[in-house]
């Protein structure tokens, strides 16, 4: 309990702090963020944008990672845990997706312009997409279980490629990209300790946010499951 | 273990010749859909980037069309039981890609032919390089659509499904050989498409050994 309230208190203050806090010229109180040139106060979608994006990736990462379980054990539970990361992970896709088009509008002058980050992540979103569309394609439970994981495999396997790759070494208008004049990274150049700092705390309690999320998430699948084994086997009169 | 895929792939060949379904159904479906883009088209001339998008565009419909009848026939005819009898997994999937391998060849020839007689951008100027970029997208999707294809048939074979799920396993391929047919009619060197090149053929090898390594899962119920 004292874990969610100290959650609440973060994300409370990250929102804040990341909305309210000034953009000046030479920051010189602690709650002052720099003027980063070309950014200017689109900055400050940065706190909610990359915590996003972030979790997509560690989504889809755990997702593969309890897929690939479920194929050594055969336990359904692992597949409930690869689904429920799947599930949160779309979520965050959309998110990121979304405010990452906001913040092209006013930075880069359009909503999509097929930069290759746009791609990477148009094709993330489209991999979850067909994941759902198999899984509620099929009836058996282990079938569905085991198809899914194949294929979340198969799609982790050509992924990376879009999300670490293909970015860095074509040009494009996002950071990190092959003609990136700004040397690298904002984080590390351009934000001072105070935009680091909710920076960071932005991520960790997205993060916390996400694992919570996935926890609920993975239980509530398992009880319905039971539940329905239960409603399913009225002859025994007992839970399948 | 080869012998036994090559009989695999034998009795594949034969049962196609007798009905020519896939055959017939995919040059029909490459005419149908090569002839709605030169009506839309119509008297205009077309650059060279989008000669080589619909060039892909038409190879990834077909393949979507046809190629999931590999494993889709096995379960419709109910020899699926049979088939997981008589031969490990690797010589079915082995069987089954050369038989795609061959189709994927096959057909991607004839839309590449038809392609340099109707349209007129399609020139090219490096031709080792477009046949380099031609092989190794054949191979890259002929693998990446047998092994859905094998997802397809289990999940009872939904025909929508194909395309949904081949599509973004397809993507990084497809992107890429786009840009090397572009560099093939532009006439750019070996040294300057080195990249692109390589990204085609770690895409082949990985979704190559992928293939092999997560078939046992679909095949075994």
């Amino acid at each position: 309990m004292i874990w969610k309230i100290f959650l609440f208190l973060l994300l409370a203050f990250v929102s804040i702090a990341g909305i309210a806090f000034p953009i000046v010229e030479k920051p010189s109180a602690w709650y002052e963020f720099p003027f980063i040139p070309g950014l200017e106060e689109n900055a400050k979608i940065i706190f909610f944008h990359v915590p996003t994006a972030w979790l997509t990736v560690i989504a889809f990462l755990m997702s593969t990672v309890f897929s690939f379980r479920y194929l050594r054990t055969k336990n359904l539970d692992e597949d409930a845990k690869a689904h429920s990361a799947a599930q949160l992970g779309m979520i965050f896709c959309i998110l990121a997706t979304v405010t990452g088009a906001v913040w092209a509008k006013f930075a880069w002058g359009q909503f999509w312009s097929w930069d290759p980050r746009q791609t990477s992540i148009f094709a993330i979103l489209l991999i979850y997409g067909a994941l759902f569309a198999l899984r509620s394609s099929i009836e058996s439970e282990d079938k569905r279980a085991t198809l899914s994981a194949v294929y979340s495999l198969i799609a982790f396997v050509t992924v990376p490629f879009f999300i670490f790759i293909m970015p860095r070494i074509m040009k494009g208008l996002h950071p990190g990209s092959a003609d990136d004049t700004n040397a690298g990274p904002v984080i590390d150049f351009k934000m001072n300790s105070s935009m680091q700092l909710i920076f960071f705390l932005s991520l960790i309690g997205f993060t916390i946010l996400y694992f919570w999320m996935w926890r609920v998430g993975y239980k509530s699948i398992i009880i319905k499951d039971k539940l329905d084994k239960k409603i399913m086997n009225p002859i025994t009169g007992q839970g399948g | 273990m080869i012998a036994e895929s090559y009989a695999l792939f034998k009795k594949d060949f034969h049962s196609e010749l007798r009905t020519r379904y896939a055959i017939n159904s995919l040059a029909m479906f490459i005419i149908v859909a090569i002839s709605v883009i030169l009506f839309s088209i119509g008297n205009e001339t077309i650059t060279e980037s989008l000669t080589a998008g619909l060039f892909w565009v038409v190879i990834f419909f077909t393949a979507m069309s046809g190629l999931s009848r590999a494993f889709v026939s096995e379960e419709e005819r109910g020899t699926t039981l049979t088939l997981q009898l008589i031969a490990s997994p690797t010589t079915v999937f082995s069987g089954k890609l050369i038989f795609n391998l061959i189709l994927v060849f096959c057909m991607n020839l004839v839309i590449a032919l038809l392609y340099s007689a109707l349209f007129e951008k399609f020139v090219v100027q490096n031709f080792p390089l477009f046949l380099l970029t031609f092989i190794l997208g054949n191979i890259g999707l002929a693998v990446a659509s047998t092994i859905i294809a094998a997802i397809i048939a289990k999940a009872g074979a939904k025909g929508t499904l194909y395309p949904v799920l081949s599509f973004p396993i397809l993507l990084p391929l497809i992107l890429t050989c786009v840009q090397l047919t572009l560099f093939s009619f532009d006439g750019t060197s070996f040294e300057e498409a080195q990249f692109e090149l390589a990204i085609v053929v770690g895409y082949d090898v990985i979704m190559f050994t992928a293939s092999y390594m997560l078939f046992d899962f679909i095949w075994k119920d």
